[in-house]
């Protein structure tokens, strides 16, 4: 589904403050993949999702998306078939405008003068029951007054509703509250499932990276040092997987927030 | 004052209201919706006079309009491409289309910085012959302004619902969520601006055909007068669907023009006028401001008289 070939990304170069965030990766993602990333801090995580999305142009390599080569496409046609969400919960919906607003924009059907039509209406409404979080009776409410976790959830809704070939989750749980992390994780999983979509997350729980999904990737260095799926993947623990990484990038893993989610 | 002349003003007031209602219309669009502020507005409302009067000095009084509202289109469309695709940030850009404007504007007018158009066939005096038997007789320019600014408004409640409308929307409330969706932000500001434009054009040409003459600085101050009508309309009616802010837009710019008639009263210099403008914005936007302060303001001084 996705393959990407030797993309390379140098920022400021030539100055001083030069960095080389992704050095030569290349991944292949099938099919209803679903694979967790992990890496320590300046990895190059959330910039090999901003090369995918078009945020910037890659120095090199391409970036295949289904079979089209979508390497100088622009970010808003791109964003068609990729859905993603951030860490931070207001970056993902229009907090001025109400929920079904929102939604409508998400759907993106019909024409540019088109309105929303009692249909959508009902269709959005089901869906935001599916959440289970009661924002099928608030609709007509802006989006501003919703929880963070709330936020959350609906962007999740607007990011998959027209289901994507490619679903990107940037350590989307990572400003919620515990609790509210869990729901809108299992939503994930669900929503992921049901519609078979082929996604990268990343996450700095190493727990979640274990339990979710079916492959783990580790970045160190705008590089993917381990890849492990299937039967390797099958019974390994946190501390299975440190020592994995530890052997991998020959050095330490040095996220905070990593470490410091294992002692739970 | 008499009752007469109050209703002089009043009258007055409500006419320039409604006709200058459509700029604040226009900033209503660009400003509090795809949130970027217009500057080209003083250039595009003298455009939009220019333009129309121009065509409807020709014989042509109903392309006037049209004219004119096309006339706002390429301005806004300038500005636009300006700030979306060649780097120039958005206020510089509306600074910049409103200095080019100033030549435009008298290129349209055959060199000179005033046409006058007394003998001209227009909308109102058509308007004029038409309501002559009627009890309307006489409030020609009122009944016309409330048309243009009900179909104005009707138009804005209709567009900003469709795809379109809540996309622009979106551009202006959140900019990070436009750039991670498939909504192009560069398209969505090009057509509201286009759109605002419009309407302003449509302002200016509708003011000066009302006065029978344009003047190069018709359009003067004219971004400033309309930000003031928006910021006290938003305070009048700030909640709500957007029919309801789009009435209170048209209520600002009443209220503004109010407030500018009485100044005018009041022996006041045509020169202060300006002045009273200002004075009447800055009020608009402390106001809110300063009235949410208050209850602090208010606590901090019972704590320093010794109170709880």
């Amino acid at each position: 589904m996705l393959k990407l070939n030797h993309i390379s990304k140098t920022f400021n170069p030539g100055t001083v403050n030069e960095k080389t965030a992704i050095k030569d990766l290349s991944l292949h993602l099938k099919k209803g993949d679903f694979a967790t990333i992990i890496g320590s801090n300046g990895a190059g995580k959330s910039t090999l999702f901003n090369a995918i999305c078009g945020d910037f142009l890659t120095d090199s390599g391409s970036v295949v998306l289904d079979g089209v080569d979508i390497t100088f496409q622009p970010q808003h046609v791109r964003a068609k078939n990729i859905g993603r969400l951030y860490q931070d919960p207001m970056r993902g919906s229009a907090p001025g405008m109400t929920i079904e607003e929102n939604l409508a924009l998400a759907a993106g059907s019909g024409g540019w003068l088109s309105h929303v039509s009692k249909a959508d209406k009902k269709q959005f409404r089901e869906q935001l029951a599916l959440l289970d979080i009661g924002l099928e009776d608030r609709m007509t409410q802006p989006v501003g007054l919703l929880s963070g976790g709330q936020r959350q959830a609906l962007t999740l809704l607007m990011a998959t509703m027209v289901p994507p070939k490619l679903l990107l989750l940037d350590e989307h749980t990572a400003a919620l509250d515990p609790g509210t992390a869990e729901k809108v994780l299992a939503l994930t999983k669900r929503i992921v499932e049901e519609n078979n979509l082929t996604c990268l997350m990343i996450t700095h729980n190493m727990q979640s990276a274990l339990e979710l999904g079916n492959r783990i990737l580790m970045m160190d260095s705008g590089d993917i040092v381990l890849d492990i799926s299937g039967s390797e993947r099958d019974g390994l623990t946190v501390d299975g997987l440190l020592e994995k990484f530890n052997a991998g990038a020959g050095k330490k893993l040095d996220n905070d927030r990593i470490l410091l989610s294992r002692k739970k | 004052m008499t009752l007469t002349t109050a209703l002089a003003l009043g009258q007055t007031a409500l006419k320039l209201g409604l006709i200058c209602s459509l700029t604040v219309l226009a900033l209503f669009l660009s400003y509090s919706m795809l949130n970027v502020c217009d500057l080209s507005t003083d250039g595009c409302f003298t455009l939009g006079a220019a333009v129309g009067a121009a065509v409807a000095i020709s014989g042509h009084p109903f392309l006037s309009i049209i004219a004119a509202m096309l006339a706002g289109v390429c301005s806004g469309l300038v500005t636009a491409v300006l700030q979306t695709k060649m780097g120039v940030d958005s206020l510089l850009a509306g600074i910049i289309v409103n200095t080019g404007l100033y030549s435009i504007n008298i290129a349209v007018m055959g060199g000179s910085s005033l046409l006058n158009m007394n003998k001209t066939t227009t909308v109102f005096t058509m308007m004029k012959d038409l309501l002559a038997e009627t009890p309307l007789a006489g409030q020609t320019e009122i009944v016309i302004a409330l048309i243009a600014v009900a179909c104005v408004v009707a138009f804005l409640v209709f567009f900003l619902k469709t795809r379109l409308g809540l996309a622009i929307r979106a551009t202006g409330n959140n900019a990070d969520m436009v750039k991670s969706s498939s909504i192009n932000p560069v398209f969505t500001t090009i057509a509201g601006l286009c759109v605002a434009n419009a309407f302003t054009g449509l302002s200016g040409c509708l003011l000066a055909q009302s006065q029978k003459s344009v003047d190069i600085n018709i359009g003067q101050g004219m971004v400033t007068i309309a930000l003031a009508s928006l910021l006290i309309g938003g305070t009048v009616m700030g909640r709500g669907g957007i029919f309801a802010r789009a009435v209170g837009m048209v209520l600002g710019s009443f209220i503004f023009r109010l407030v500018y008639t009485i100044a005018l009263r009041f022996n006041m210099p045509a020169f202060m006028l300006k002045l009273v403008s200002s004075i009447i914005v800055v009020l608009a936007i402390s106001g809110p401001y300063l009235k949410k302060q208050w209850p602090q303001i208010k606590r901090r001084l019972t704590h320093k008289k010794g109170g709880i």
